[in-house]
Formats: structure tokens, C-alpha cells, sequence
């Protein structure tokens, strides 16, 4: 039996298809993907990612085990601040990608990918020699993120927080729609304005709070966007996603995520084998590639060919663009081909389309 | 929407219609253009294709999914609706209609008495 969030109920009734997403049954798409996306980059969009997984890490060297396991540097932070980060094995390779937060001194919260929630956990667990706490929050925690550049307007309407005073990467905790203890936070993975709003799905009515943000959003048009939108607007931006772009053979330089890799930092797991990597040069690069014919939708493990017709790589992630209306992609190429303005091939089944090598994101950052 | 009593049915999803002339038409069923969400872009053969029934005669590219078309009988392609090409959302908001595929020339008529009656269509799909 599939895992659902609160919101199960709900996603049935307003007509959403449901799939199984890493043993979760979650909704890809409800009016659809096309409309869902317009929503996001035009006006506002609500998405259910209550399948992801939260850690909470406490003590008196809850920074320890965070420093030990993580590959950003988590003493920078500052209670209400964020940070996008990793975690590699001892080889480099990753783990995960994840969010931490500070809450308060000795208090962290590490958000991570549905799909890796029991891994992660039993990880960082086997890590912890430390005065350190690691409790799973997952099953008890709601997740709702609201996108887009009307989400602030949806959202004031439901809550006394300042919520132009959340900068990007940073979070509240505050009420909203007359529940208390919500954490409001600056983030997503949409690359618009937005806010991903943490509850206690005891404490708080979730079905009442979703209708609430819905009725907030009725002006603005909102939309319930299910996983194939959020696939497509993070790609749009070059989010890596864990399982295609990143994965446990794949290290974090060659992920272009070298500006969160603080090789200076203390001890951390993976530290050497990063240090030998980039000593010795990267010998491959996630780059994003524009494909030249609108006929040849790039897929997952599409191979990506040089001019005499020889594999160099495959596409980890690939769609038509909803935004640019055009055939979008992302993969490894050997670091010789990875290049910006490196003219590649890619084959989607029996055809042979030109590509172009670019830096993602693939739209202009807001 | 209910699937026109006029047609025949395939297990894949796809509508033929006898137009009585020795030629009939194909499309992808309101239950095939619903599962593939947003469809992106329609390959087709072109006329003067001919294939034997069961051969794929296209691609469907919706935004998370590809699918193959199969033809469900034998025959030669005599006109594909080149409006596709522009607009590949037709299938999806008229699949019966202006989402047609392809027309054909058929090569044995009685290959579509094989196929499924809307309402034997109705029973997989419900």
C-alpha cells in the first residue's frame, strides 16, 4: 500500500491523476501540467510535497553531526536562516541534496527527497557518535509550497507576518489561516518567489489550510500543481534532482555544485575524496544542452553523441519547456565537451537532433 | 465525455472510424489523451505509408510521457491532419474531432470487426 499525505483526499476531488512517486501515491497533475505552469511563472500555484522527509537534530553538538555529514558550511548559519546543501559518502559520491535550518542554538531541521527518507535517516544515524539527537518528523509533518509572484499577496491575506520581511533562504515561525506554529520560509524549487509553509499535521486542520490558501488565491487564479509542473519549472531553472542528475555516482564539482562545497570546512564526510577531485580536474560536468529541433523531446537516458556518432554521455533530465516553448535537457558531458557553445548530438529514439551546450538555468533568474 | 457509439476501439487507446468509402480514420481515445496529460507533439508517418495492422505509424509526445501508435488494422496512410503539427493540444481538447490522426486507405475491411464496440471499450477503461 502506497504511502499519502493529508492532502490525499483532497487531490481526488479536485480531479488530480495520481502516481506512485517513490511509494508515495501523489499527484502529477490536475487541470495539467501546461496550465499548471503558466500558473506558477505568471500568478500563483499550491503544491502538496508532504512526502518529504524531515529530520529534526538537537543537542549539544547537533552542529557536529550536521558538519560531519553535511557539505556546506552549517556554522554559517543563524537562527531562521537556510541553506541548500548535500551529503556525500566517504567516495564523494552523494547522498542526498538537502535543506537545513536553524531553528534556534543546538536545533536543526534537515530536509530531504521523499524517496531517500529511510537511507538518509539510517545514515546519518550510523554517523552519529556525537551529543546529538536525530528524531524522523516526516510522517507527522505537512509541506505545502506555494509559487510564483502572487504568492506573497495569497499568503498576507492569511497570516500578521511581515511576509516581505522573509528574504529568500530565510523563515518564521508564525500562525497562518488561524493555525499557530507554521513555519513560513523563503524557498523552493521553482525558481519564482515563493514560500514553503511547514505544519504539524496534528495541530493543524490540513485540509482546513489548504482551503484556505486556495480561497486566498481565488483572485489570483490559483492552481493545485502536481509533480509534472514542479518537474518542469525546476528543470526550466536546472535544479538538480536526485535519481536523475544526481545520484551516488555522481559527485557534487562534477553536479556544478562546487559553491556549496566547502572543501576548507572541518572534517566532513567525503572531504578527501572532493579534495583528490578537484585536485586532479573534474573529467565531467552536468551541463544543460538546447536541442535545435522541436521535434526531438529529450528524455532520461537519451544518449548524447558526438559527430561520429559516439556515445559521451545521456541525458539525466529533458522536456519540452512549457516557458521557452522549446526542447530542453540536462546531462554530463566529458569535460572537454562541456564547454558553453559546444555543439553536441543527441538521439531520441530512431533520430539524430543537434544540441547546443549551455550553462542552466535555462530562463533568466528573477 | 462518453466514447461515440459510431467508432471502433483498440486495447491501445486508439478510435477508427469507417467512413464507408474504403478509407477510415484514427485517433487516440478522451481516456488516452486524459492519461498523457499535455500533449507537446504528434509524429506521423507520412501519406503513402502503408503498414500491416499492429505496425506503429506515429509517436505521441506528451510533457511527461512518450507513446507509440500502433495501427489497428492494415493499410496505406492517404492524408495525416498536418494542423497537429501547429497545434498537437487538438488531441486533447477534441480527440474524436479535430485531434484526428490519420487517414487510410484500407487493406481488408473486415479487419475492423475485430475491433471493440464503444461499450466493450466503455468495460476497460472504467
Amino acid at each position: 500500500m502506497l504511502n499519502r499525505t493529508p492532502f490525499y483526499d483532497i487531490h481526488e476531488q479536485a480531479g488530480a491523476k495520481l502516481i506512485d512517486f517513490g511509494g508515495w501515491e501523489m499527484p502529477v497533475q490536475y487541470a495539467g501540467i501546461k496550465q499548471e505552469h503558466h500558473a506558477v511563472r505568471n500568478g500563483v500555484g499550491m503544491f502538496d510535497v508532504s512526502h518529504m522527509g524531515e529530520f529534526y537534530v538537537s543537542g549539544d553538538q547537533a552542529l557536529d553531526l550536521i558538519q560531519l555529514v553535511t557539505i556546506n558550511d552549517a556554522s554559517t548559519l543563524t537562527p531562521g536562516k537556510a541553506q541548500y546543501s548535500a551529503m556525500c559518502y566517504k567516495d564523494g559520491g552523494i547522498v542526498d541534496d538537502l535543506l537545513v535550518y536553524m531553528l534556534g542554538k543546538d536545533e536543526y531541521i534537515l530536509v530531504v527527497n521523499a524517496s531517500n527518507i529511510q537511507k538518509d535517516f539510517d545514515w546519518i544515524k550510523h554517523q552519529n557518535s556525537f551529543e546529538a539527537t536525530l528524531e524522523n518528523l516526516s510522517d507527522d509533518t505537512c509541506l505545502l509550497a506555494i509559487q510564483g509572484p502572487r504568492s506573497v499577496e495569497t499568503l498576507q491575506k492569511l497570516t500578521d507576518t511581515d511576509l516581505s520581511g522573509i528574504t529568500f533562504y530565510t523563515f518564521e515561525t508564525g500562525s497562518l489561516a488561524g493555525f499557530a506554529d507554521v513555519t513560513i520560509s523563503a524557498t523552493g524549487y521553482t525558481g519564482e518567489k515563493g514560500f514553503e509553509l511547514y505544519f504539524n499535521k496534528g495541530r493543524v486542520d490540513a485540509e482546513a489550510m489548504w482551503n484556505a490558501i486556495m480561497e486566498a488565491g481565488q483572485e489570483f487564479d490559483i492552481q493545485p500543481c502536481g509533480l509534472g509542473a514542479r518537474d518542469t519549472l525546476r528543470l526550466e531553472m536546472g535544479f538538480a534532482l536526485y535519481g536523475n542528475d544526481i545520484t551516488k555516482d555522481t559527485n557534487p564539482l562534477e553536479a556544478r555544485m562546487g559553491w556549496l562545497t566547502k572543501l576548507n570546512k572541518p572534517n566532513f564526510i567525503g572531504q578527501e575524496a572532493l579534495k583528490k577531485a578537484k585536485e586532479d580536474g573534474i573529467k565531467r560536468k552536468l551541463m544543460g544542452l538546447m536541442i535545435d529541433d522541436r521535434r526531438a523531446i529529450p528524455r532520461s537516458g537519451y544518449p548524447i553523441v558526438n559527430e561520429n556518432d559516439t556515445e559521451i554521455g545521456h541525458i539525466t533530465s529533458g522536456t519540452r519547456s512549457i516557458t521557452l516553448d522549446k526542447n530542453i535537457a540536462m546531462g554530463y558531458l566529458p569535460i572537454e565537451k562541456a564547454e558553453v557553445g559546444t555543439k553536441v548530438h543527441i538521439q531520441v529514439r530512431n533520430r539524430t537532433a543537434g544540441a547546443e551546450v549551455v550553462k542552466p538555468p535555462f530562463l533568466e533568474k528573477k | 465525455m462518453s466514447n461515440p457509439t459510431n467508432l471502433k476501439y483498440t486495447r491501445e487507446h486508439e478510435w477508427i472510424k469507417d467512413n464507408g468509402d474504403g478509407t477510415a480514420t484514427i485517433g487516440v481515445t478522451d481516456f488516452a489523451q486524459s492519461e498523457l496529460g499535455d500533449i507537446v507533439f504528434v509524429e506521423l508517418e507520412e501519406p503513402g505509408f502503408t503498414f500491416e495492422k499492429d505496425e506503429e505509424f506515429g509517436t505521441i509526445e506528451a510533457v511527461k510521457t512518450v507513446s507509440e501508435l500502433y495501427a489497428p488494422v492494415s493499410g496505406e496512410i492517404v492524408a495525416i491532419n498536418e494542423q497537429l503539427e501547429e497545434e498537437p493540444e487538438l488531441v486533447n481538447d477534441d480527440p474524436y474531432g479535430d485531434g484526428w490522426m490519420i487517414t487510410i486507405e484500407l487493406a481488408d475491411a473486415s479487419e475492423l470487426d475485430e475491433l471493440m464496440s464503444a461499450d466493450e471499450y466503455d468495460q476497460i477503461t472504467a
